[in-house]
């Protein structure tokens, strides 16, 4: 069987115009306008199996929104191909917009003034869904996210986290195969995080579909997604586990060294790059290849009361990585 | 239970697991019917702006009765069988005023235009690229839906301004030909008003805000509908140049087949030029959302 999602060399340039500072330069820009090519996918290549959740990391302007768009059809590419369940998305044809959803923390596809119940019902008639499916699916969604009391308000009136649910249930409704969430926990508090990650990894296991996730919240990630692809500078920089991310990028181990005497020596820099010091407790950032002779020279030269080996945190290696690439 | 098809789901049925029902005549009606359900239910949000936005309409035919009558009163009669204005006596005048009032709840598309420019501007038309719905008829049907809820609640205010009026109405009742033929340049009106102003709400693709073209536009069909005089006043020359334009199908021209100002030999013909022109506004307003859509999804988002 093809992969569910394959993404081949593709590309896409947006036209921009190129507005400069002033009110001369607006009169100008009047007349004669200038253009520049925003590349923001430079050719990413992207196979995804049936029933994976693959969480996209990368810093903003990283390509990875205009690469959900691209495999939910809303725009053409520039060139490349990709197919998502055989179709290509940008052909819009029905039968592939009856099979996925695409969900944007930052969008609403609710009616405002209306109950989220009677979107469910329009939603119904726009796919097509029998109506016991419909009433079985629905059921079970507001129960495990908890909103049935909320159906009948109007959505004007939820919190950011209850409408990110019912815009969740929207995007379900219709027991898409694949769901495309762009950034679906964005601005909510702790608590409705974990609800929303929680419901999203029960319902993907249960269902088994795929999905392609963009979050910038590491957490999301580590609770939902055993594969990680970084996009950074419109190229797909890592795809892989999300402890390998470690092993590839970070050369370097955090050293935790407990000293047993009272002054400070002077010359603790000589073992690697100091990150803080509260004495009698030091961290040392070590390559990792270093490690083994160092601790022995500082056992060996120092008295030492306990020592720890850690690595980096992931969010830092992640940052410093975006860092590197921007 | 059928697939949506079977000759996709056999190509790509690994992978499914819903279940769609296929896209059926009955189905169809349900749909758009919801789609309207939904466009009135968001109407009524607002109950307040809505009865207001009713029972303002009425407004304006006190200052044109108050207007007209100074007018034709300085030309020293102002009775049925006085002096006329490009064809109409005060009583007549009033009549059309009234009348453009019905052919204006049929042709007026408030925010449409502007709605789709928004839309666009602001991203919202990606639903439409994202599900299995299509904009123009979605925009379609959810206006249907609110000149349906218009009608509906104005019928009785409509009905108690023209009994109050009934004495304009100088010939009573036209005969049911030009009855039939009024109600046909009303539908007629309601598409093309609705289909012009969505052609205009596509131009929103090219540029991103359309409001002052949009003024332009309303402003031509403000005086070259009929919405402030009859045409007939037009000079010569003006008023065959506005005969060949659309606008005067969206108020002039339902009034003056009612008031019986269309002779009968040239009605047909004229009902027919207006369903050209309805005709070349649905498929203007396709095919501007067509490449639209192309331009939108290449371009960006």
């Amino acid at each position: 069987m093809p992969p569910i999602i394959d993404v081949r060399e593709l590309t896409k340039s947006y036209r921009v115009h190129k507005k400069r500072e002033g009110l001369m330069e607006s009169v100008r820009g009047l007349f004669h306008r200038e253009y520049s090519d925003v590349q923001a996918v430079r050719g990413i290549n992207l196979q995804v199996e049936q029933g994976e959740f693959v969480a996209f990391l990368g810093p903003n302007g990283a390509g990875k929104t205009t690469t959900l768009k691209l495999l939910s059809g809303v725009i053409n590419p520039t060139s490349g191909h990709a197919t998502v369940m055989g179709f290509t998305p940008w052909e819009r044809k029905n039968e592939y917009r009856r099979r996925f959803a695409l969900v944007m923390g930052q969008k609403n596809q609710l009616w405002w003034d209306l109950p989220a119940q009677e979107s469910y019902l329009l939603h119904q008639q726009i796919y097509g869904v029998p109506p016991d499916q419909f009433t079985a699916t629905l059921n079970e969604l507001t129960e495990l996210l908890d909103v049935t009391k909320l159906l009948g308000q109007p959505v004007r009136e939820l919190s950011l986290g209850e409408r990110m649910k019912m815009e969740l249930i929207a995007a379900l409704l219709h027991s898409p195969d694949v769901l495309f969430l762009d950034e679906p926990t964005i601005g909510l508090d702790v608590i409705a995080q974990h609800n929303i990650q929680q419901f999203l990894r029960y319902y993907q296991e249960k269902r088994k579909i795929t999905v392609l996730l963009t979050s910038h919240y590491m957490k999301d990630v580590a609770a939902l997604c055993k594969r990680v692809v970084i996009v950074a500078g419109g190229l797909v920089q890592y795809d892989g586990s999300l402890a390998g991310i470690i092993d590839k990028f970070s050369g370097n181990k955090i050293v935790t060294l407990q000293f047993g005497i009272a002054d400070r020596p002077s010359d603790l820099s000589r073992l690697g790059t100091l990150l803080d010091t509260n004495w009698p407790k030091v961290r040392i950032s070590i390559a990792r290849a270093e490690i083994p002779r160092v601790l022995a020279e500082a056992l060996r030269d120092y008295t030492i009361e306990d020592v720890s080996v850690e690595d980096p945190p992931l969010e830092d290696v992640i940052a410093d990585l975006f860092h590197q690439v921007a | 239970m059928q697939l949506a098809s079977e000759e996709s789901a056999s190509k790509h049925g690994v992978y499914t697991s819903g279940t769609h029902l296929p896209n059926t005549l009955p189905r169809r009606l349900m749909t758009w019917w919801m789609v309207m359900r939904i466009a009135l239910e968001e109407r009524l949000a607002y109950r307040g702006d809505f009865a207001l936005g009713t029972l303002m309409r009425f407004l304006p035919i006190i200052t044109q009765i108050f207007l007209w009558g100074a007018v034709f009163s300085s030309l020293g009669d102002d009775s049925a069988t006085g002096k006329k204005l490009g064809g109409y006596n005060f009583p007549d005048m009033v009549a059309y005023f009234l009348l453009t009032m019905i052919a204006r709840a049929f042709s007026s598309m408030p925010g449409l235009a502007g709605g789709i420019a928004s839309q666009i501007r602001q991203g919202e038309i990606k639903r439409y690229l994202i599900q299995p719905v299509d904009l123009v008829g979605f925009l379609l049907l959810s206006r249907l839906a609110h000149k349906l809820a218009y009608y509906f609640v104005a019928t009785v205010p409509f009905a108690f301004v023209f009994f109050l009026c009934r004495g304009y109405f100088a010939d009573g009742f036209p005969p049911a030909h030009l009855f039939v033929a009024f109600v046909g340049s009303l539908v007629m009106g309601f598409l093309l008003g609705f289909f012009l102003e969505a052609t205009i709400g596509m131009i929103g693709f090219w540029f991103l805000e359309v409001s002052s073209l949009l003024f332009i536009f309303m402003l031509f069909s403000f005086f070259l509908s009929g919405h402030m005089f009859p045409l007939t006043l037009l000079p010569e020359g003006v008023l065959t140049v506005v005969n060949f334009l659309p606008f005067k199908y969206l108020a002039y021209f339902p009034a003056a087949i009612f008031l019986g100002k269309i002779p009968d030999d040239e009605l047909p013909m004229e009902l027919a030029i207006e369903a050209v022109w309805v005709a070349f506004f649905i498929i203007a307003c396709r095919v501007m959302y067509s490449r639209g859509v192309k331009r939108y999804s290449g371009y960006g988002g």
